[in-house]
């Protein structure tokens, strides 16, 4: 695996970044994320996995998918050249189907037939339901009754694709209320499942895994950009939830220290307002919650409060903990834009490129926007555009005052 | 000698075992919170495991997030917690009170100052359901510096590794969660149950409650055939939500009574320990 390879060695054993990560959870877990850790540590020492996994990859999902010189948004807005990663074109439509294969393979190779996830915009969750049907599992998704409500399409998609949807009705109904469903269920039923967490977040050993199984989005990049733009970019960008995207595009471009690697969070209503999902950004405290420990936004007794994103993928009150290294140690940088500038992205995109960004995505190419213009036009930015937005066509025509 | 030990020590004079309730401080209002402890020590509690809410009750079921979610809403905090505990020892100075609850609230609050406020609180024990031994090194070490008892679980897919782990860093008694799942689910493995309790006794080296499962006085006889101790939440929880406010203390009393006579009755039938 690509990370044995480079001069950055992170989590150290116990899954701890720095102080971030870890393994915060009840002891009913422990065994199982144990089981977890020995099976991923057997299947990257064989090569058959990773074969399997490749294969997968290209003939599935449709890997490498595409970097696109967006031309036309470039030069309207007069300065740095962007370029998109194109997740968007992957089977699915997102970046999370790599390592939904990956873990579903891991599953397969565990002997556990019913695989579980958590979902918040859906992306997650029909990816999950997608490589189910692929290996011929049982699928049970678990999404906030509200996030079931922004995202009625993707909801059916995993019925069609034979998962079952279970609302939870718990806490803000939203995506961290489902993580603790999703927890539950695996706690309960750890014999034949398999969670397929799908962010760079929760207990060890999943905030290494899923960065490891994103780590090909990178990977291409590293040898895309020179074929394409002559050399590796100035900056790469990417949206920030759990922030599984970001580490993908991130971590190959680590050790080469003069590519500025931008995450970018989503400020909601404006980080003033309190009303956003941006822990990095807005310096939240350090707490513990669904595994790891990390920024969090939390109340001044450790509750942990409601957040708002017009992106239902990115609205999440803590952040990955490899990120919350990266930020401590510098060598990222994290910054948050609001539902008016990524939605003013979208529609740009939308525009000028032919291309119907996710309101996730949209969240990076609004700060690759508001940077370009003050650089020159030598100057490269990668955007990592994870997802297709044909799932927000709901959201955004309601912004717009426009009934389906 | 703490408050806990003496208990299980008294206890074993006896030949009884412990009965160990647990309510979620603020549940259903922060005011009703001394006096269902008061009618849980009438009822017969040996220790009391008092919750402290958390917004993200991962561990636990339906019945004690609902319980949370209530207690949230009347304002209840970890400062609160040791308010109440503050007030209950005004009145008792016998009985054990075990604050059970998440890792976050009492790294908000500070972990060193919560183990000084809740030792000066009357708190003799904790058991933070996401801190496995591993990430809890220090805050064990903190919580002993403040002779507060580090409780910790262990499960049915516990290896006996991790007995150990538990041995080294914990005191007063060990929590065993009689099975797989969260608070409040449905079915309990007595053989299973009756068969690792000896073992984890002999490995950790203290007193074994079980929880997780028991529900009405002819399961908590059947594990306290083997256990040291009986742990009761949702069932109690439940008796809360299901009483008019005012009422929610006799109903409380009553249902433990129940268990307490259960227990004590020399009896013991319907439980046959497996070899």
């Amino acid at each position: 695996m690509p990370m044995h390879e480079l001069p950055y060695h992170q989590p150290d054993a116990h899954g701890h970044f720095g102080r971030y990560g870890g393994s915060f959870v009840a002891e009913t877990l422990k065994p199982a994320l144990d089981e977890l850790l020995a099976a991923y540590a057997d299947a990257q020492r064989d090569p058959a996995f990773r074969a399997e996994f490749e294969y997968d990859l290209k003939h599935y999902v449709g890997r490498p998918s595409p970097i696109y010189h967006a031309k036309r948004w470039s030069k309207l807005l007069g300065g740095a050249q962007i370029y998109l990663k194109r997740e968007d074109l992957n089977h699915t439509g997102a970046h999370k189907v790599n390592n939904c294969i990956g873990q579903a393979l891991l599953a397969r190779r565990m002997g556990k037939p019913r695989v579980i996830a958590e979902t918040g915009a859906g992306q997650h969750g029909v990816a999950t339901a997608t490589v189910a049907a692929r290996y011929g599992m049982e699928c049970c998704v678990y999404m906030g009754s509200e996030d079931i409500k922004r995202q009625a399409a993707n909801v059916y998609r995993m019925k069609l694709l034979g998962a079952t949807v279970v609302p939870v009705n718990s806490g803000s109904k939203t995506l961290k209320d489902a993580l603790n469903e999703a927890m539950r269920d695996w706690v309960t039923n750890v014999g034949n499942t398999f969670y397929i967490i799908g962010t760079v977040a929760g207990p060890h050993p999943y905030p290494m895994l899923v960065r490891d199984f994103q780590t090909v989005i990178g990977t291409e990049c590293l040898t895309q950009m020179p074929e394409l733009a002559g050399r590796q970019p100035d900056a790469v960008i990417a949206c920030v939830g759990g922030g599984s995207n970001a580490m993908g595009i991130f971590y190959s471009y680590i050790p080469k220290t003069d590519v500025r690697l931008i995450g970018v969070e989503a400020a909601g209503f404006g980080l003033a307002t309190g009303k956003h999902a941006a822990p990095l950004t807005a310096n939240s405290p350090v707490g513990v919650l669904h595994g790891n420990r990390t920024y969090l936004m939390q109340d001044e007794n450790g509750q942990i409060i409601e957040t708002h994103s017009i992106s239902a993928g990115l609205d999440y009150p803590g952040v990955g903990p490899e990120h919350a290294w990266l930020k401590d140690s510098g060598r990222a940088e994290y910054v948050a834009v609001t539902d008016d500038e990524a939605l003013a992205a979208f529609h740009a995109l939308c525009r000028l490129e032919g291309i119907i960004p996710a309101l996730e995505s949209s969240h990076a190419l609004a700060y690759a926007a508001k940077i370009a213009p003050s650089m020159s036009s030598d100057k490269l930015l990668l955007v990592n555009l994870s997802g297709r937005g044909d799932k927000d066509m709901h959201t955004v025509a309601e912004k717009s005052g426009i009934q389906f | 000698m703490s408050r806990i030990a003496k208990t299980f020590e008294t206890l074993r004079g006896q030949g009884r075992k412990a009965l160990i309730p647990f309510i979620t401080a603020g549940d259903p209002d922060p005011d009703m919170t001394l006096p269902l402890m008061q009618a849980l020590v009438e009822g017969g509690a040996d220790i009391i495991e008092l919750g402290v809410p958390f917004s993200d009750p991962m561990a636990d079921g339906p019945t004690i997030q609902r319980a949370s979610e209530r207690a949230l809403q009347h304002g209840m905090s970890l400062r609160g917690v040791l308010g109440i505990v503050s007030a209950f020892r005004r009145e008792n100075g016998n009985t054990p009170v075990v604050l059970m609850g998440y890792a976050n609230p009492i790294e908000a609050y500070g972990t060193d100052v919560f183990a000084r406020d809740a030792q000066a609180a009357g708190v003799d024990g904790v058991l933070v359901v996401d801190y496995p031994p591993e990430e809890c090194v220090e805050f064990s070490a903190s919580l002993r510096d403040h002779d507060l008892d580090p409780i910790f679980l262990l499960a049915p897919t516990s290896t006996e590794q991790r007995y150990s782990e538990v041995a080294a860093l914990g005191s007063g008694y060990l929590y065993y969660v009689s099975l797989k799942g969260v608070t409040g689910a449905g079915h309990l493995d007595f053989d299973e149950v009756a068969r690792r309790i000896p073992v984890i006794r002999e490995k950790v080296g203290m007193p074994v409650g079980v929880g997780f499962g028991i529900r009405d006085a002819a399961s908590a006889r059947r594990i306290a055939q083997v256990a040291d101790a009986v742990v009761i939440g949702s069932r109690i929880i439940e008796e809360i939500e299901n009483s008019p406010r005012d009422e929610g203390p006799a109903r409380v009393r009553a249902f433990l009574r129940e268990i307490r006579m259960a227990l004590d009755s020399k009896s013991g039938r319907g439980f046959e320990e497996k070899p």
